[in-house]
């Protein structure tokens, strides 16, 4: 197959982000890979695209696409993460207060990303960006 | 469940989308929408008292067809335009969290188990 999709996603418009994620998963969909498979991957770059819209400005989205392997790579230049260990933990939250009343920040992003997820690598310099890739095998 | 039930069971108004079609299995209640990604059922509704685009994306991602908005609380028309293009079903009730949950439990609908 070897599709490669690409979205920019805005940082400015809190509204709008899960845009990127519903178009890869309307395309998994339309290309038949299997409906666990499609919600999996959509929750985890939802949550992906939630935090480079709270805590990074926008970002970048890559999804590559072949029928035994879907990768998708998020990467942004927003502040880094710190402690990627800490970040990983279930409840642990950098968000501000206003996040969470949007239903966001309760530290679940990055659990929820490594469960929904066959693969999970965080690459981040602080000051920099976080460059996040994931790895999903079609089942 | 069909979702005309929930309808009559929690005494709301079906704000877009048509009821009729919808079977729901099970539900889930929070505000937190991290929270409701984190949990992964079947078919099941999710019942909410907060109001922005973010709870409809969040119910495409998870493959939610009905969302409960209670507490009588009244989405504006972008999150409902959000909601028929993604074919979601979307009800009000004037009910609180607690009653609206319980009403839909005495009505045999079931938490599921987490993901």
């Amino acid at each position: 197959m070897g599709i490669t999709l690409k979205y920019n996603v805005d940082g400015e418009d809190f509204t709008r982000a899960g845009e990127a994620s519903g178009e890869i998963k309307k395309t998994l969909k339309k290309l038949g890979f299997p409906p666990e498979t499609v919600r999996n991957v959509a929750i985890a770059v939802y949550e992906g695209e939630i935090n480079m819209v709270i805590h990074a400005d926008g970002g970048e989205i890559t999804a590559d696409l072949s029928e035994d392997e879907i990768t998708v790579t998020l990467a942004d230049k927003g502040p880094g993460i710190p402690d990627i260990d800490m970040a990983m933990k279930e409840g642990y939250s950098t968000a501000p207060e206003n996040v969470r009343a949007l239903g966001f920040g309760a530290g679940m992003g990055l659990p929820n990303i490594k469960k929904y997820s066959d693969g999970m690598d965080i690459e981040s310099v602080v000051g920099q960006g976080t460059t996040i890739k994931l790895k999903f095998i079609p089942k | 469940m069909k979702v005309t039930e929930a309808v009559k069971l929690l005494e709301a108004d079906v704000l877009c989308g048509d009821a009729g079609d919808v079977e729901i299995c099970s539900a889930c209640g929070s505000d937190m929408m991290s929270d409701v990604l984190a949990f992964v059922k079947e078919q099941a509704c999710l019942l909410t008292g907060l109001v922005n685009p973010q709870v409809i994306r969040t119910a495409e991602m998870m493959d939610i067809k009905c969302v409960i908005f209670v507490r009588g609380k009244k989405p504006d028309e972008d999150i409902l335009s959000l909601a028929r293009a993604k074919d979601i079903v979307v009800l009000r009730t004037g009910m609180s969290m607690f009653s609206a949950c319980g009403a839909l439990y005495s009505g045999g609908l079931r938490g599921g188990k987490p993901a």
